[in-house]
């Protein structure tokens, strides 16, 4: 493999409280080329907070501090905020949890997707426009022309999802965060809307970071994971191994998991006092 | 007796009719699932039954006794619903006794010290939980209290709506369980929505597969178990939930 595209060392995120910083991310250290990573924890475990330090995108009084936050060569922490904005969107891009928080409510689809690629590129008018159908239908929307004239409240949720993904990737970038991409949408419409991902950055040899509560979906979508709690990582593997996973807090996520030809009785519960972080 | 009878029932919000013509029996002591995507009607039907979607026609009948339209206080001391998302639905100005007081109140039941101590040790919270506000809690320990609160009239059904979907996988398996545990101590009645089939196979006896607001196919849960549900409709569902 080249240059990973990612290279994160010792990555520290803390947020102050009345009793002193309590740090959400202790210690992160991974690298990340051309490849597709998971990362996979509880609510509160920092998965968040992770992939938003990496964009940069957390406020004071929130503190980041790195040994090393390389993206591509350059030194993400020393970046002012204006040299942040080029990145962000044109290299890097973010997609969130829930379209329905996440689009502008007063502008119609189109112009959102647009907005997205002239705020990075110079382009003429009717190429901007061809760029943006482009995208619906490589997102599969069908009848691009209509949906882009619609506003974020006409359409579906997996829909919105799917907009959302377009307008990250239109301006092509070269590592997409997608930060629960699925978990506001339908089973039926999470395979979807993963499959329209997986594709894109299969075919753009992007890096993706996927961030997700559901370990079996991360190891469908991902070729390594990484397993964090507490702010920690508690395991890293490739996505077929998980089945082996050694540590007892991975086999607690797996084991707490209903299947489909359920026997057991009562489902084992994790014993939270053995990692007892926070 | 049946718990909940459904004969022919159509639902609408203003114009749009969302469900249509559905027949369902669940006999007392079943836990059932109404499974499809967003959109089905599905949390419609536990709606009309809680009288919280008041327009509709057909017949809905709860412990054998036909439902009027509207909220009616018998039948919410026999039919109690818990909704998705517990952030959403405690008062958050409100302490954890209060809200569990208050149907106490609404229905003149007196004893209330006691039932609030004896329902928070029944769905697993301390007792320190009791004067505390919804913030102070995790997902998980809300929901539990969103559970309490329903079981605080001693109601012989349940609606779930969707009630793990907003918690982590650890913490719904503790619910599932609390559940599992609370059906068999109390001989409750459930119905639940979800589009979780793996926890249908858990916790539910039966399940009915909607999709544009109409039932496809009701089928027993060892069939879900086997992968033998008939409708293409159903499979591509299961197929969908094995994928991930």
């Amino acid at each position: 493999m080249s240059k990973p595209l990612l290279e994160v060392e010792n990555l520290r995120v803390s947020f102050p409280t009345h009793s002193g910083r309590v740090e959400v991310v202790k210690g992160l250290s991974f690298t990340l080329g051309r490849e597709r990573l998971g990362i996979v924890g509880e609510s509160g475990s920092g998965k968040s907070m992770t992939g938003r330090s990496i964009l940069k995108l957390i406020r004071k009084p929130g503190q980041v501090t790195a040994d090393k936050l390389h993206f591509d060569g350059i030194d993400i922490l020393a970046q002012s905020d204006r040299q942040m904005r080029d990145i962000r969107g044109a290299r890097i891009s973010m997609v969130m949890q829930d379209p329905k928080f996440s689009l502008n409510p007063v502008m119609n689809v189109g112009e959102q997707i647009a907005e997205a690629l002239v705020t990075h590129q110079k382009l003429p008018r009717r190429d901007v426009q061809a760029r943006v159908i482009d995208m619906l239908k490589a997102v599969r929307i069908n009848d691009p022309e209509r949906v882009a004239k619609l506003y974020p409240h006409e359409v579906s949720g997996g829909m919105g999802q799917r907009i959302m993904i377009a307008m990250m990737l239109i301006p092509e970038p070269e590592l997409l965060i997608a930060d629960e991409p699925t978990s506001a949408l339908d089973v039926s419409v999470q395979a979807q809307v993963l499959d329209i991902i997986d594709d894109l950055v299969t075919r753009k040899g992007m890096g993706l970071i996927l961030i997700s509560h559901d370990l079996a979906l991360v190891s469908r979508y991902c070729d390594r994971i990484i397993v964090m709690n507490a702010g920690r990582v508690v395991e890293e593997c490739a996505a077929g191994q998980l089945e082996n996973a050694q540590h007892p807090y991975t086999r607690g996520l797996l084991a707490a998991m209903p299947l489909i030809n359920e026997t057991r009785d009562e489902l084992p519960v994790l014993d939270r006092t053995q990692w007892a972080g926070t | 007796m049946n718990a909940i009878e459904l004969n022919n029932l159509d639902i609408s919000y203003g114009d749009t009719q969302v469900v249509f013509d559905v027949n369902l029996s669940i006999p007392t002591g079943e836990s059932f699932a109404l499974v499809g995507e967003s959109g089905s009607g599905k949390s419609t039907i536990l709606r009309a039954i809680a009288g919280l979607a008041p327009n509709w026609t057909g017949a809905i009948s709860v412990l054998g006794q036909p439902r009027t339209h509207h909220v009616d206080r018998a039948v919410s001391r026999q039919v109690q619903m818990v909704f998705q998302d517990p952030y959403g639905s405690l008062h958050p100005r409100k302490t954890i006794d209060a809200a569990l007081s208050e149907p106490l109140a609404i229905h003149g039941i007196g004893n209330r010290g006691e039932r609030v101590e004896a329902v928070l040790k029944s769905v697993g919270l301390d007792q320190r939980f009791r004067f505390r506000f919804p913030h102070q809690l995790s997902g998980g320990q809300r929901q539990r209290v969103a559970i309490a609160r329903a079981l605080m009239l001693e109601p012989k059904v349940l609606l779930l709506d969707e009630p793990t979907s907003a918690l982590d996988v650890s913490v719904q398996a503790e619910i599932l369980n609390l559940l599992k545990r609370l059906r068999r101590e109390q001989n409750l009645t459930y119905l639940m929505v979800t589009h979780n089939l793996p926890v249908v196979s858990f916790l539910c006896d039966r399940l009915a597969v909607m999709r544009h607001g109409r039932v496809v196919e009701i089928a027993d849960v060892s069939q879900l178990k086997s992968g033998q549900l008939n409708e293409p409709y159903s499979r591509e569902l299961m197929a969908a939930t094995e994928g991930t």
